[in-house]
């Protein structure tokens, strides 16, 4: 089979690789990308969108379920609530279908070569890729990697069976009558959160001794009231040990170190996620690694010339916006723009029940680093958008230096919150001050009051509280 | 009514005075707030200066050309209510006047009125592109403190191929914006400033025609054929510029002598001793012609380009009829009118970029020659004499040789040979 040769080879059609390859084709570089599975990678496929198609569903079934049980508070009842699961999981594989053959348009569009198969490295310019008429090499000048992560596995309890990675719980085709949740992070509790809205009996089990550890107690509160208003139990500084009789449940060591055996139909192991590294022979070449990473500057560019790495590869945090921004940043420097790594924040969003939004600095952060500052809190309960939605937990909360009054983080939890991540976000990276925020008019009603309310706080005179 | 007086602004870099290039507004008019009613520059720029309030005119520092300090009054103005000044303005005229001719300290007092009562004047810089202008309200940013700015201001910033970490802010919190990169910009930035960065798309279509499409023949020709091997030797030519300078001292009006007169001499000499050297090849006969003639060639660089006019027969010239020679050939070149034979038949070559002939060269042989020397420049270098270092007049000269005949060891004992005789200039002149 003839050499393909070109001048970006992107390995990976996640969300960093195509963005990067779609942007490298705009700008009219000779490019080919190389998938082993279908385009859109995690995210698409077992990660962002399925996920929330999931509790997007839970969440309705939930809802007319309370109104079965009694009558609600708004005076809504109704009988016999059912959930067609099955209908559920193909209207969710639907919209996975729908975008990964959008990415495809895309790719196709900005006319990058899609060549599926799992590639190799064979040498810094070169990688040769299994595909379905047998191995193909690839010659380019610039190789950028984007292989993206995947479930970490404990080692004693092997993926398989009844134990569940994100993945192979998403693609259950019934949903589990007992679920067990190993690891209290944002994937376990949005995943176990959402089967408990489908009727699962769900445990939490989390080593540490609080859940969603990188997140303050003030943010995750709201979220394990809720937790407890779903009837989920949440065991923590309790370490799953390993699987019980007939693989029907999971023994565990509880803090006070007795022993328990926790009944499990499916037991989901969400401890985090590692760098697909292995399969590439990386060895190969001369690359540093950090960790489990691949080693990057703020150019995404490895210790290897011409050879960069962009997304979960390259480490935390592991989100496909980042991966999004960086691989556009690298097809422009590619395309001989100049160009580094100046975001000043990336934002993040857990989305449990309320949802968590977290952009910059929380003020711990801040505090660490030196700053002296200034908070403003907004409480949803004072704020008549989230009256009227029936969900008044959850506040905005800004951090702020006290000097200059620059707005360092926002952070949100409460209902729909995820929506205001466009507006924090965009208040960093313009380098706003609490008089900017203040200062802007937000629309009523709506929950995004809560921001400017938090900054009028923080300058000492909020109007609604 | 009131006086209120304008001072002379700090224009900027520790300038102390400027000049009065501008008067707009006659003495007895008036002028509104923001307008501009005079000029001053440094040596540096020209910077406008508005009035921070309305009023009439009454009094002006000087005519224009007249120098004024940093700090004393420029202009004073009639102003309804009360001035910055306590004087009314029948008294405002005495006391100016001798205002101006006091030191600029004695206008302490009334410089601290003028700072609480009046705004502070904002003057833009109109010309000359040396000024490091920043917006005058911005300021840098303490060591370690991170620049702010919004992503679009960013993306100019790298565009321009400039470092944010340079650039004042003078935004809110000290926020960079964008009339503080145009401010950077337009003042030229220490940084790599736009005009360096910004690109020209501008193609010019020269036709090689004539005597440059020759010479770029002859070049290909030369350097793809020929395989050359480049020698380059240094010479102390301390003796040969003593030798030299008293020849010329005795010359009087005569036409002085130059080094290469020398040069061709022990090249003469040298090529007695090598006469391989002293020949043509023709690679398409794999035939050499080796001849008993030196003509030397010389390199000249005339109005049409690169000739080579031969100076014939320097076997049988002396010194100075080798420098009369020399100077004939190359004047008849330059002038375009050489005639055919004085441009042709040269058996080896000399290239001489004079005072421009840096360190070393790598000289293209004069197809179908075998050999070229390179002069190069000539200059005062400390020798180790093996107990000190000494001044000497130092030389190089690179040489390049067509390899396909001959061989380094020849090139070399040749370049050794006429480092000797330069060395030693008599022996340029002594029959071996």
């Amino acid at each position: 089979m003839d050499i393909l040769k070109c001048k970006l080879l992107v390995i990976g059609a996640g969300p960093g690789g195509y963005v990067c390859a779609i942007r490298a084709g705009q700008l009219g570089i000779d490019t080919i990308i190389v998938e082993k599975e279908n385009p859109g990678g995690t995210c698409l496929n077992v990660g962002c969108i399925p996920s929330k198609a999931l509790i997007h569903a839970a969440e309705e079934y939930s809802k007319v379920q309370d109104a079965d049980n009694s009558e609600t508070m708004i005076g809504l009842s109704v009988k016999g609530a059912s959930l067609n699961y099955a209908k559920t999981v193909s209207w969710k594989d639907n919209i996975v279908n729908r975008l990964t053959g959008g990415v495809s348009g895309l790719l196709k569009k900005a006319r990058v070569r899609s060549i599926s198969g799992h590639a190799k490295f064979r040498d810094g310019k070169s990688v040769e890729v299994e595909t379905a008429h047998g191995p193909q090499i690839i010659e380019a000048e610039h190789i950028v990697i984007a292989t993206g992560s995947k479930p970490t596995e404990l080692p004693y309890l092997p993926f398989g069976g009844n134990i569940c990675s994100s993945t192979d719980l998403l693609s259950l085709t019934e949903v589990p009558k007992k679920l067990i949740v190993v690891g209290g992070g944002y994937i376990g509790l949005e995943l176990g959160t959402a089967f408990r809205k489908l009727g699962a009996k769900v445990t939490v089990v989390e080593a540490a001794s609080s859940l969603l550890p990188h997140y303050d107690d003030a943010l995750t509160r709201p979220v394990l009231a809720r937790l407890q208003q779903l009837g989920v139990e949440v065991l923590v500084d309790t370490k799953a040990k390993k699987l019980g009789g007939a693989d029907q449940s999971l023994i565990v060591s509880t803090g006070d170190g007795n022993e328990r055996e926790l009944e499990a139909d499916k037991i989901l192991v969400a401890i985090g996620r590692s760098p697909c590294t292995d399969a590439l022979e990386l060895d190969r070449l001369a690359i540093n690694m950090q960790g489990p990473f691949i080693q990057i500057d703020d150019r995404c560019q490895t210790s290897m010339r011409d050879i960069y790495a962009i997304g979960d590869v390259t480490g935390e945090p592991m989100l496909a916006h980042r991966a999004m921004a960086q691989g556009e940043m690298v097809a422009e420097l590619l395309a001989g723009e100049k160009r580094d790594w100046d975001k000043q924040c990336i934002p993040a969003i857990c989305f449990t029940d309320p949802e968590v939004v977290s952009v910059g600095l929380s003020p711990k952060e801040a505090k660490a680093q030196g700053f002296d500052i200034k908070e403003g809190m907004f409480p949803f309960q004072a704020n008549g958008r989230a009256m009227t939605t029936e969900r008044e937990d959850g506040f905005v909360r800004l951090v702020a230096r006290a000097d200059n009054h620059l707005v360092l983080g926002i952070q949100a939890v409460g209902e729909n919150v995820s929506e205001l991540a466009a507006a924090f976000g965009l208040a960093i990276e313009m380098a706003a001050r609490l008089e900017d925020i203040a200062g802007t008019i937000h629309a009523h009603p709506s929950r995004s009051e809560a921001l400017q309310e938090a900054s009028l706080k923080a300058l000492g005179y909020a109007l609604h509280i | 009514m009131g006086t209120y007086t304008i001072k002379m602004p700090d224009v900027g870099e520790g300038v102390a005075e400027a000049e009065l290039v501008e008067l707009n507004v006659p003495i007895g008019e008036m002028v509104r707030e923001d307008d501009i009613f005079a000029a001053v520059m440094t040596d540096k720029a020209t910077v406008e200066i508005p009035t921070p309030v309305s009023g009439k005119v009454i009094w002006f520092a000087g005519e224009i050309g007249d120098t004024v300090p940093v700090g004393a009054p420029l202009v004073r103005l009639e102003v309804e209510g009360e001035g910055n000044e306590g004087e009314t303005s029948a008294d405002g005229q005495t006391q100016v006047v001798s205002s101006a001719l006091q030191p600029v300290a004695a206008e302490e007092p009334l410089s601290v009125t003028n700072a609480q009562a009046a705004p502070q004047p904002v003057y833009e810089v109109k010309t000359s592109p040396k000024v490091v202008a920043q917006n005058p309200k911005a300021l840098m940013r303490a060591e370690g403190e991170k620049p702010l700015a919004a992503p679009a201001l960013r993306k100019r910033v790298k565009d321009a191929g400039m470092d944010l970490r340079q650039i004042a802010g003078s935004g809110p919190a000290g926020r960079i914006t964008h009339e503080d990169l145009d401010a950077h910009f337009a003042g030229g930035g220490t940084a790599a400033p736009s005009l360096a960065s910004a690109q020209n798309h501008d193609v010019t279509d020269i036709k090689i025609v004539g005597m440059r499409r020759k010479i770029a023949e002859r070049m290909v020709e030369a350097k793809t054929r020929i395989p050359h091997i480049s020698i380059v030797e240094e010479i102390d030519v301390t003796s040969l510029e003593d030798l030299r300078m008293k020849l010329n001292d005795e010359r009087g009006e005569k036409s002085k002598l130059t080094v290469l007169p020398f040069l061709m001499g022990a090249m003469v000499t040298a090529l007695k001793e090598q006469p391989q050297l002293n020949a043509n090849y023709d690679d398409n006969a794999n035939i050499v012609h080796q001849f008993g003639a030196a003509h030397i060639g010389i390199a000249t660089q005339t109005p049409k380009g690169l000739m080579v006019p031969v100076v014939r027969h320097c076997e049988a010239l002396s010194i100075w009829q080798m420098a009369q020679e020399l100077s004939r050939v190359t004047q008849a070149a330059r002038d375009g009118n050489a005639k055919r034979e004085e441009l042709s038949g040269s058996t080896i070559s000399i290239t001489s970029l004079g005072k421009l002939g840096a360190i070393a060269t790598t000289p293209i042989i004069n197809k179908p020659e075998l050999a070229i020397v390179g002069v190069n420049r000539m200059a005062v270098r400390p020798m180790w004499n093996g107990t000190e270092f000494v001044p000497r007049k130092m030389m190089n000269i690179s040489c390049s040789f067509d390899h396909r005949i001959i061989d380094g060891w020849d090139a070399a004992i040749f370049v050794q040979r006429l480092k000797t005789l330069l060395e030693t200039p008599a022996m340029i002149f002594v029959e071996g």
